[in-house]
C-alpha cells in the first residue's frame, strides 16, 4: 500500500519541485527541422495587409517568411495552395480541453476540484493529450486552446469553485503535455460570487428561496473569503521577498496566488451580470489584480467600465439565449458588434469542449448581427492570444512567430467551409478524428441483408 | 448554447425582479386589420419541392400560398412585401422541442407515463416561442421528457405567438406518444443518494417494459373489442372493461391513429424497438436524436421510420460518445428520411445554420440541406401536405432571411404564419424602447408600491426556468446529476 501511495505522490511531489525552482514546465521541445513552403495561396496575415497570391516558409516549427515575393528554400516540401486561403490557426479561449471527455461520467471529468479555494491546481496537470476531443477540434481549424479548470460550469454538487485553478494554455497535438505545451499558467480562474436569493440543493434536488437580505450577506461574505486569501497571499510574498521564508511553513496555495497579488497573473473572472461585473472590476481594482472577465452576458451594460479599465472579455458563445425573458432576443448576437464600437476588447470562446468546433459559427453570427468581419476573425485568433499575453507567439502570420495555421477552401468561420491543412508547430497535423473514422467506417459498410 | 439553458436556470435562480416586458404585450401579431392578401416579390424562393426562384414571387391569400412564380402581379388589395436580395423559405419545422410547456416536461415518477399529455400544459406565454419564431421556426412537435420508456402524450403546435394556447395546437395533426430507450428511461445520471432505483434501471428492462405496457394494451384493446362486438350484437345488460388513461394512448398506437417519437441513441436499441414495434404490429413513427442511426441506416430504411437528429453534438454522455457530424449525410445516402431537431430553445433559433453543416459533412447537396429542416420534418409529422414547402395549396409558413440560410450569416427579417407576419425584425427593433418605457415605469411602480409599505412582502422574483431540455449537453459540468430532464 505504502509503495502505491509513494509512487503515485512521486511524481507530483517533482512536479512540484519543478514549480517551485521557477523551471519552465515545458522546457523548448526539439521540432522537425523540415522546411515547408505553402504556395499560391492567398494569405489572410492578420497583421498588415493581406496577400491575394503569396507563399509561407515554415522553418523549424516557425514562421520563417511570408510574402508575395518569398523563394521557396530548395528542399523544402511545397504545399500548392492555388485557390486556397490561409488564417492563422483559431484559438479558443475557454475549453475543457483534456479535462473533460465524456460530459456524465465523472471518471473522465476533471475539471472541476472539490472544494472552493484551488489556486495550486493546473489544467496542465490533467490534460490527457489522447482526448478524442483535440482531433474534432482542430480538424475544424482550431490550433490551440486554453484548458480552463472549473470554468463556470458546477460539479454534481452544485459548486462552481471560487478560486478554480490555473489555466493552461496547449496546442492542438502533441504526444505529451510537454509538446503541447504553450504555457502553463495563463490564467488564474475566479468564480465570482453571485447575489442568489434562489438556489437549488442538490442535496434533496428542491428550490430554497431566501430574503435578499441574507443572500446578499453570503455574497459578502464570500467575496470577504476571497479579499483574505488573497490578503494572506500577499503576506507570504511579503515574507519570501525579505527572504525569510525558511521562517515560514510553505504554502503551496497561497504560493500559487503570489503571481496574481503581483500582478504577473491575470484573472479570468467569471461573472455575466452587470452587477457582479461592477463589483469584481471595483474589487480588482483596489485588490491590483490583472483581470480579464468571462462570460460577461451583461457586458454592454458596462461596456464603459470595462473601457476605461481596459479589461478585456472573452465573452460566452453569441448563440446563447438571453438572460432575461424581456431583453431583446438577439441580445447576446448583437453585443460584440456593441462592445467593438465601444472599444472593449474582447475574444470568442466556446467554454465547452463538445462545441469548441462552433467556434468560428459564433464568431460569424456576430458578424451577421453588425459586428465587422475582420474583427471577428481577429476575435478567434490574435485577440485571444494578446489577452493572454501569446500574441509574440501565436495568432498571426509573422516572421518568428510559432506556425500555427490553416488552410481552408473559404471562410473560416463559415459554416461549410472545409480545413485542408493544418500546421501546429509547424507540423502538418493531421485532420482526421473520431468522427471521420466512424463516418468512414460505416459508410462502407456492405448493404445490410 | 451557449450556456444556454443551464446558464438561464442558473440566472433564473438568481436575483432580478423582472417586469416581464416580453415583446409580447406589444407585438401586433395578429392585427385585427391584417390583410389577406400579400405579395413576397424579387426574391430567392427557396421552395425545397421544386427547385429555387430568382427574383421570384410568392402571393398568399387567406393563408394560403396561392401562386408560386417568377413574376406575379400584385392584386389590388395586396400587401407587397419587396424582398429584393432577400430568401424565402418554408418555415422551419422542428421535430423535437420541449418550449411552450408550463413546467417541467417530464413526469418521471412512473416507467409509463402515456396518460400524461403534453397537450394539456401549453404555455403561449413562454418567451422561447418568439425566440424560435425570431430563429424561422414555424411548426414545432412539442414533446415530453426522456425519463420514462413509455412518456407522455405530444402535441405538435404552430408557433403563434400572441395567440392562446388553444390556438397553438397544428390543426388536425396526428398527436404522438414519446418513447425513450437508454441511459435517460433507465435513470443512469440522475440517480441521487439515498434514492431507491427505478425499474428500470438497464437496456433489457426498458424492452420488458415496452413490451409489458403493449402486452396490457393489447388485452384492453380486445376486452373492448368484445364489449363492442356484444353491444351490436344487441346484448344487453353488459358491463364495459373499465377505462385506462394509461392504455387508451397505446391502443391508439396500435391502431395507428397515434405517432410514435421514439428518443434513443445506441444502435441495438434502435433493432430493439423495431422488434417489439413488429410484435405487437405498430409503426414507430419517428426515432429521435438517434445518433447512433448512422450504423443501421439501412435497417431504418427498411422499417420506413424517419429519423430526427442533432447536427453536431456529442461526447455529453456515454450514448453521444459515437455520435457524429455525419449522422444525417449517412443516413439520408442509405434512404432514410432524416430531420435535424433542437431539442432545446436555443438550439432552435438556429436550425438553418445546424441544416447546413451537413452539406460539409457528409457532401449533402444544397437542397437536401434544406429539407431536413422543413420538407422531411413535416413528412415526419405528417403534416407535409400542409406545410413544408413553398408549393401552392399550401399554408403559406414562411420565412425570409436577408442572405443565404445555409450560412452563418443570415439574419431571419421576417417569420410568416397562415400568412401572417408573427416576427418583423424591424418591427421588433422599432418598438424596443417603447418596451424598454414600460419597463420602467413598471419597476417605479413596483418601487413605490413597496416604499409606501416597508414591511411589505417582497415582489415576486422571476420564476426559476424549469423546463429541461432533455439532452442537455451545454453548459459545462452539472450534467452528471441533473444533465437532463429531471
Amino acid at each position: 500500500m505504502k509503495g502505491i501511495f509513494l509512487s503515485r505522490k512521486l511524481p507530483y511531489l517533482f512536479w512540484l519541485a519543478s514549480l517551485l525552482c521557477f523551471v519552465p514546465f515545458a522546457a523548448a521541445q526539439s521540432q522537425p527541422s523540415g522546411t515547408v513552403a505553402i504556395t499560391h495561396a492567398k494569405i489572410f496575415t492578420l497583421a498588415g495587409n493581406t496577400i491575394d497570391d503569396g507563399i509561407v516558409v515554415i522553418r523549424d516549427g516557425k514562421i520563417a517568411a511570408v510574402g508575395a515575393s518569398v523563394d521557396v528554400p530548395a528542399g523544402a516540401q511545397v504545399i500548392d495552395a492555388k485557390g486556397l486561403q490561409v488564417y492563422p490557426g483559431m484559438f479558443d479561449a475557454i475549453t475543457q480541453m483534456g479535462l473533460r471527455e465524456i460530459g456524465a461520467v465523472s471518471a473522465t471529468v476533471d475539471s472541476n476540484e472539490t472544494g472552493n479555494y484551488n489556486p495550486d491546481v493546473v489544467a496542465a496537470t490533467a490534460v490527457s493529450p489522447s482526448s478524442e476531443h483535440i482531433p474534432v477540434t482542430r480538424a475544424s481549424g482550431i490550433t490551440e486552446v486554453l484548458a480552463v479548470p472549473a470554468s463556470g460550469g458546477m460539479d454534481s454538487f452544485g459548486s462552481r469553485g471560487v478560486l478554480g485553478g490555473q489555466a493552461s494554455a496547449i496546442h492542438l497535438t502533441g504526444w505529451t503535455i510537454d509538446e503541447m505545451l504553450l504555457k502553463k499558467s495563463a490564467a488564474m480562474v475566479l468564480n465570482w460570487p453571485e447575489i442568489q436569493t434562489r438556489t437549488f440543493d442538490f442535496a434533496t434536488f428542491t428550490r430554497k428561496e431566501k430574503p435578499y437580505s441574507e443572500a446578499k450577506q453570503e455574497y459578502e461574505k464570500q467575496v470577504n473569503e476571497i479579499t483574505e486569501w488573497l490578503e494572506r497571499a500577499r503576506h507570504y510574498a511579503q515574507a519570501l521577498e525579505k527572504g525569510s521564508a525558511a521562517k515560514y511553513d510553505r504554502d503551496i496555495k497561497l504560493e500559487a496566488l503570489v503571481p496574481v497579488i503581483r500582478g504577473e497573473l491575470p484573472l479570468l473572472l467569471f461573472a455575466d451580470r452587470a452587477r457582479e461585473i461592477r463589483n469584481a472590476v471595483e474589487f480588482c481594482e483596489k485588490q491590483k489584480l490583472r483581470m480579464i472577465l468571462a462570460g460577461g452576458s451583461e457586458a454592454y451594460k458596462v461596456k464603459d467600465l470595462l473601457r476605461a479599465k481596459s479589461i478585456p472579455v472573452i465573452l460566452r458563445p453569441t448563440l446563447t439565449l438571453p438572460l432575461e425573458e424581456d431583453d431583446p432576443y438577439d441580445r447576446l448576437l448583437t453585443q460584440p458588434a456593441e462592445l467593438a464600437a465601444a472599444g472593449v476588447r474582447f475574444a470568442f470562446a466556446s467554454f465547452d469542449n463538445s462545441f469548441a468546433r462552433r467556434l468560428g459559427q459564433n464568431a460569424a453570427n456576430a458578424v451577421a448581427y453588425g459586428l465587422p468581419y475582420d474583427e471577428a476573425l481577429r476575435a478567434v485568433t490574435i485577440y485571444p492570444a494578446r489577452i493572454f499575453g501569446l500574441d509574440n507567439q501565436i495568432g498571426t502570420i509573422e516572421p518568428g512567430k510559432i506556425a500555427n495555421l490553416i488552410v481552408t477552401n473559404g471562410d473560416p468561420l463559415e459554416l461549410t467551409t472545409d480545413v485542408r491543412y493544418l500546421f501546429i508547430r509547424g507540423q502538418l497535423t493531421s485532420t482526421n478524428n473520431r468522427h471521420k473514422s466512424l463516418y468512414e467506417k460505416y459508410l462502407n459498410r456492405p448493404k445490410a441483408q | 448554447m451557449r450556456g444556454a439553458t443551464m446558464m438561464r436556470t442558473i440566472a433564473g435562480l438568481a436575483i432580478t425582479f423582472c417586469a416581464g416586458v416580453a415583446p409580447h404585450a406589444l407585438n401586433a401579431a395578429n392585427p385585427p386589420g391584417a390583410p389577406s392578401v400579400i405579395l413576397i416579390q424579387n426574391a430567392t424562393v427557396l421552395t425545397v419541392s421544386h427547385g429555387t426562384i430568382e427574383h421570384g414571387s410568392i402571393l398568399i391569400k387567406d393563408g394560403k400560398i396561392a401562386e408560386v412564380g417568377q413574376s406575379i402581379k400584385a392584386p389590388q388589395d395586396a400587401q407587397v412585401i419587396d424582398a429584393a436580395g432577400q430568401f424565402v423559405m418554408p418555415g422551419i419545422i422542428d421535430c423535437h422541442s420541449h418550449i411552450a410547456v408550463d413546467g417541467s416536461v417530464n413526469e418521471g415518477s412512473v416507467s409509463v407515463s402515456s396518460m400524461a399529455n403534453i397537450a394539456e400544459v401549453l404555455d403561449s406565454d413562454d418567451i422561447d416561442i418568439y425566440r424560435d419564431l425570431a430563429g424561422g421556426v414555424t411548426a414545432a412537435n412539442i414533446l415530453h421528457g426522456s425519463a420514462n420508456a413509455i412518456g407522455g402524450q405530444t402535441v405538435v403546435i404552430k408557433l403563434r405567438w400572441g395567440q392562446p394556447s388553444a390556438k397553438l395546437p397544428f390543426e388536425g395533426a396526428l398527436p404522438g406518444i414519446k418513447f425513450a430507450l437508454g441511459e435517460n428511461p433507465k435513470r443512469s445520471n440522475f440517480s441521487l443518494p439515498g434514492q431507491p432505483k427505478r425499474y428500470p434501471a438497464t437496456r433489457m428492462g426498458v424492452e420488458e417494459t415496452i413490451r409489458g405496457a403493449f402486452t396490457e394494451a393489447r388485452d384492453y384493446r380486445k376486452a373492448w373489442d368484445d364489449y363492442n362486438k356484444r353491444v351490436s350484437a344487441g346484448g344487453k345488460n353488459l358491463i364495459p372493461p373499465r377505462r385506462d388513461l394509461k392504455l387508451d394512448p397505446l391502443v391508439e398506437v396500435l391502431e395507428g391513429k397515434r405517432y410514435v417519437h421514439a428518443h434513443c441513441y445506441r444502435e441495438d436499441e434502435i433493432l430493439m424497438l423495431l422488434r417489439v414495434a413488429k410484435e405487437f404490429g405498430f409503426k414507430v413513427r419517428t426515432f429521435q436524436h438517434v445518433l447512433e442511426g448512422y450504423k443501421v441506416a439501412d435497417e431504418l430504411a427498411a422499417a420506413g421510420v424517419g429519423a430526427s437528429t442533432f447536427s453536431d453534438w456529442w461526447a455529453y454522455k456515454v450514448e453521444a460518445y459515437d455520435a457524429i457530424p455525419y449522422n444525417a449525410a449517412l443516413m439520408t445516402r442509405r434512404g432514410v428520411n432524416v430531420s435535424i431537431n433542437s431539442d432545446d430553445a436555443e438550439e432552435a433559433t438556429h436550425l438553418n445554420q445546424e441544416a447546413a453543416k451537413s452539406m460539409k459533412f457528409g457532401g449533402l447537396s444544397y437542397d437536401e440541406a434544406l429539407k431536413l429542416v422543413t420538407l422531411n420534418p413535416a413528412i415526419q409529422l405528417g403534416i407535409d401536405k400542409r406545410v413544408g414547402s413553398i408549393d401552392v395549396g399550401k399554408d403559406a409558413d414562411l420565412v425570409i432571411y436577408n442572405h443565404d440560410p445555409l450560412s452563418a450569416y443570415a439574419v431571419v427579417q421576417k417569420t410568416v404564419i397562415d400568412g401572417r407576419v408573427y416576427f418583423d425584425r424591424q418591427r421588433d427593433i422599432a418598438q424596443r424602447p417603447e418596451r424598454e418605457n414600460e419597463k420602467k415605469a413598471l419597476l417605479e411602480k413596483e418601487k413605490k408600491s413597496t416604499e409606501k409599505k416597508p414591511d411589505a412582502k417582497k415582489p415576486e422574483e422571476k420564476k426559476p426556468e424549469e423546463k429541461k431540455p432533455e439532452e442537455k449537453p451545454k453548459p459545462p459540468a452539472l450534467v452528471a446529476s441533473t444533465g437532463g430532464a429531471l
